[in-house]
């Protein structure tokens, strides 16, 4: 599983004959996400690389059943672009512009919110679940299926931090680009919240950066309700007060928005920060072997959200063991006909993933040397976790 | 964008926001003429500089740092101190408690009329970021730093939230008239003035306003006393006027440099210069430097695609600033190929001379190739592939 975008999304982008839309609307049909529309006003009717092209985004939900909207329209009408995807019904919007101008960004928020929508930046990288859509301009390569959860304020941090876990054998669930403006759809406490409710993610990266209070308002619901560990980075401990570091929202304003503050906060959450960038890797592996011992969750938050866990490992086991064997084989061609029994089935998910469990033994072996330890050795705990929960559900 | 005090009235002015009269002064003659024009006989001479506190700050002589004068804000009672206080602050060091010790050179001073002071308050605009919407604020004290009123006594702040979807309403600006206690004709002209300052914070694009003080007059006007404005700089397109508002003279020389080619610069005082593609990075590799035992020199970000032509850009820009004795190169290349950007360092470090070691990591597409590119290509890099080993690598050139 992953939150927010997944096989199923269907994508829509608007400003696909754009050169950036282009670009990046080709690397995300090579990386296997759905782009079934574009959208650009007076072109509709037309195909570009391969994708019809739509006039509105209503005419991309109506005919081709879009329901996610990546953004690459020129800062001056994005604002504009981001009400019209909310306005057509898609469940998603990603907008990756930078330079929008905030009052634009105000209405746009404001607009989105109103309709329920979900909205992810702008002046994002994106997101991605691995093996299943990316709908941005990340590299995808660098990615890898599995269990960490990424949010960040940044694009090429993100990225480094993301190699890092990569290169020792971590994989990610999703991997999320909130966005560097003042203003952004979905801030830290929104992506923890999801990251929190996913069964199949096990731990959470967040990099923030200075300026702002959002790293301090997601640390406050960390220490809440948080029932996975999480490993923080702050980027900007040398930044001089007043400057604004590349990002709009990079600022310290009056005294307030240092990395100093933002790093106390987390930690006093309960979350692993790191002081260097080059060892949030490192400390994502480490967090999740003690919370394989039961060390690494917040104290406070254990007693309370025990019977919530269960559930939730019932749930990451069954789907833990669908998705390795998704990310042993090649990625794409297993999709058809995992994604069926395991989606469909959610209720019952036991019984479909016991079907699958005799042939996945072998390839799960050899593609996650590094991971499989960890996995196993928490196996047994789980199992008990499961028979309990499983037995309140039926009560 | 920041801009200075005069010029914010000015502006605030058209939105009939009602200030002092004044002009702006660029010589002492200038500052004299301009007092002779106001008539009266108090007159407010303001040194203008893109920083607060200056009417705490002392005036220094910019070489020999000797002290000229407290304050760089002083009320003159005749034509004679007009020209002695211009004087004394044009062409001279203003250190405040925001300019920070290396303080600013004043080039232009506002000469104002005197005004009968009965009460001050402040106002302010901003986007609260955490409700995603701009706040008014209002606080019965006036020329105190909002950001101690908040941190001892927040009570004395009066906030509303403005709407988006219907704007800034007059029912708020009553409340916050009535919270500053105004009464009778002071009441109805500080709902006018705080309903003139959110038209005009809409319509400019305004991403501050700080008006400290916000005064009462002997005769009951409100009148902005100060004015701090600032720009959304993502909506300076909207605005082509505004480019005539920037005075260069508030930047650092290298800043100006990289703005022209489109490089996102800041000068800092370390000794180790960097070149990052993204900003993140770039805040995450200043971090580096310090934890290796180095000082970031700058914050510049090459954007994400990070050509030959901006490196070689880069290179100079960061070689400009005499501090620097190392540099740092770290780019991720993700749709742009490593290969690629290391044959564009190796032809910009054989453009340029340079006289300090580089310590180059790249990662991501191709990096294994680039890495080799680098090192067989005659020029001295320490290629370094992972952060960490950048890190060690930056200790090691700063020790050399």
């Amino acid at each position: 599983m992953s939150i927010l975008v997944d096989k199923k999304s269907r994508v829509v982008v608007q400003g696909i004959t754009g050169g950036e839309g282009t670009f990046h609307a080709q690397q995300m049909i090579a990386y296997g996400t759905k782009v079934v529309a574009g959208v650009t006003p007076g072109k509709g009717g037309t195909e570009h690389i391969g994708v019809p092209v739509f006039n509105t985004v209503r005419e991309a939900v109506d005919v081709a059943k879009a329901n996610v909207a990546c953004i690459f329209v020129p800062p001056a009408f994005a604002g504009e672009a981001i009400m019209e995807a909310a306005d057509a019904g898609v469940a998603v919007i990603v907008c990756i512009t930078e330079g929008i101008p905030t009052k634009d960004m105000i209405r746009a928020f404001d607009f989105v919110k109103s309709r329920g929508v979900r909205l992810i930046g702008p002046n994002c990288p994106g997101i991605i679940s691995p093996g299943q859509a990316k709908v941005g301009i990340m590299p995808g390569f660098i990615h890898m299926k599995g269990n960490v959860g990424v949010i960040s304020r940044s694009g090429t941090l993100t990225y480094e931090a993301v190699k890092q876990l990569t290169d020792i054998g971590i994989g990610q669930s999703t991997c999320i680009g909130i966005g560097g403006d003042p203003i952004i759809g979905t801030q830290f406490i929104d992506a923890l919240r999801l990251f929190n409710d996913d069964p199949d993610t096990d731990a959470v990266v967040m990099i923030g950066e200075i300026g702002g209070t959002a790293e301090e308002e997601g640390a406050a619901f960390v220490k809440k309700h948080m029932t996975k560990p999480v490993v923080g980075f702050i980027a900007g401990r040398t930044a001089p007060p007043g400057r604004r570091m590349g990002h709009a929202g990079a600022i310290i304003a009056g005294g307030k928005g240092t990395a100093a503050e933002k790093m106390a906060a987390m930690k006093k959450a309960g979350i692993h920060v790191v002081e260097s960038p080059a060892l949030i890797g490192i400390t994502v592996a480490k967090a999740l072997k003690l919370e394989e011992h039961g060390q690494s969750k917040p104290k406070h938050a254990k007693a309370a959200q025990k019977a919530e866990k269960k559930a939730d490992q019932k749930k990451a086991k069954a789907e833990k063991k669908a998705d390795k064997k998704l990310a042993a084989k090649p990625v794409k061609k297993a999709e058809p006909k995992k994604a069926k029994p395991v989606k469909k089935a959610e209720p019952k998910k036991a019984k479909a993933v016991k079907k699958v469990e005799p042939k996945k033994a072998k390839p799960v072996k050899k593609a996650e040397p590094k991971k499989a330890k960890p996995v196993k050795k928490a196996e047994p705990k789980k199992v008990k976790a499961v028979k309990k929960a499983s037995a309140k559900k039926k009560s | 964008m920041k801009i200075h005090e005069y010029q914010g009235k000015e502006i605030l002015r058209t939105f009939n926001v009602p200030t002092p009269a004044g002009h702006v002064a660029f010589t002492p003659d200038e500052a004299v003429a301009a007092a002779e024009k106001l008539g009266g006989s108090i007159w407010v001479v303001k040194s203008q500089i893109h920083a607060g506190g200056r009417g705490k700050g002392d005036v220094y002589h910019p070489d020999t740092r000797e002290l000229i004068m407290n304050g760089g804000v002083k009320v003159a009672k005749s034509l004679d101190e007009v020209r002695e206080y211009a004087s004394k602050m044009l062409g001279n060091l203003l250190v405040t408690i925001q300019t920070g010790a290396e303080g600013k050179i004043v080039h232009r001073v506002l000469i104002e009329e005197g005004v009968d002071i009965r009460k001050e308050f402040y106002a302010g605009m901003l986007l609260d970021r955490v409700q995603s919407k701009n706040v008014m604020m209002v606080s019965t004290e006036g020329g105190m730093e909002i950001e101690k009123v908040a941190a001892e006594t927040p009570e004395k702040i009066l906030k509303v939230t403005i709407d988006p979807a219907v704007g800034f309403q007059t029912y708020q600006a009553r409340a916050l008239a009535f919270g500053l206690g105004l009464t009778g004709d002071a009441f109805k002209n500080g709902v006018k003035f705080l309903t003139a300052l959110a038209k005009a914070y809409d319509a400019l694009d305004a991403s501050m306003f700080e008006i400290n003080p916000l005064v009462l007059t002997g005769d009951g006007r409100i009148i902005a006393l100060d004015a701090k404005v600032n720009f959304d700089d993502n909506a300076l397109d909207r605005h082509p006027d505004f480019a005539a508002l920037r005075d260069l003279d508030e930047e650092a020389p290298l800043e100006i440099e990289a703005s022209k080619y489109n490089l996102n610069y800041i000068k800092l005082d370390g000794n180790v210069g960097c070149m990052v593609n993204g900003a993140g990075l770039a805040m995450g590799t200043m971090d580096i430097i310090k934890l290796a035992g180095g000082e970031p020199a700058n914050f510049l970000d090459v954007g994400g695609g990070a050509s030959a032509e901006t490196v070689e850009n880069g290179f100079r820009i960061i070689l400009g600033d005499p501090n620097v004795k190392a540099i740092l190169i770290n780019i991720f290349g993700g749709i742009v190929r490593c290969d690629r950007i290391a044959n564009g360092v190796i032809q910009a470090a054989q453009n340029i001379d340079i006289n300090v070691p580089i310590v180059v990591r790249l990662a991501g597409t191709n990096a294994v190739e680039a890495a080799e590119i680098l090192n067989n290509s005659g020029v001295k890099f320490m290629v370094a592939s992972t952060l960490k080993e950048a890190a060690e690598k930056v200790t090691r050139a700063i020790a050399s």
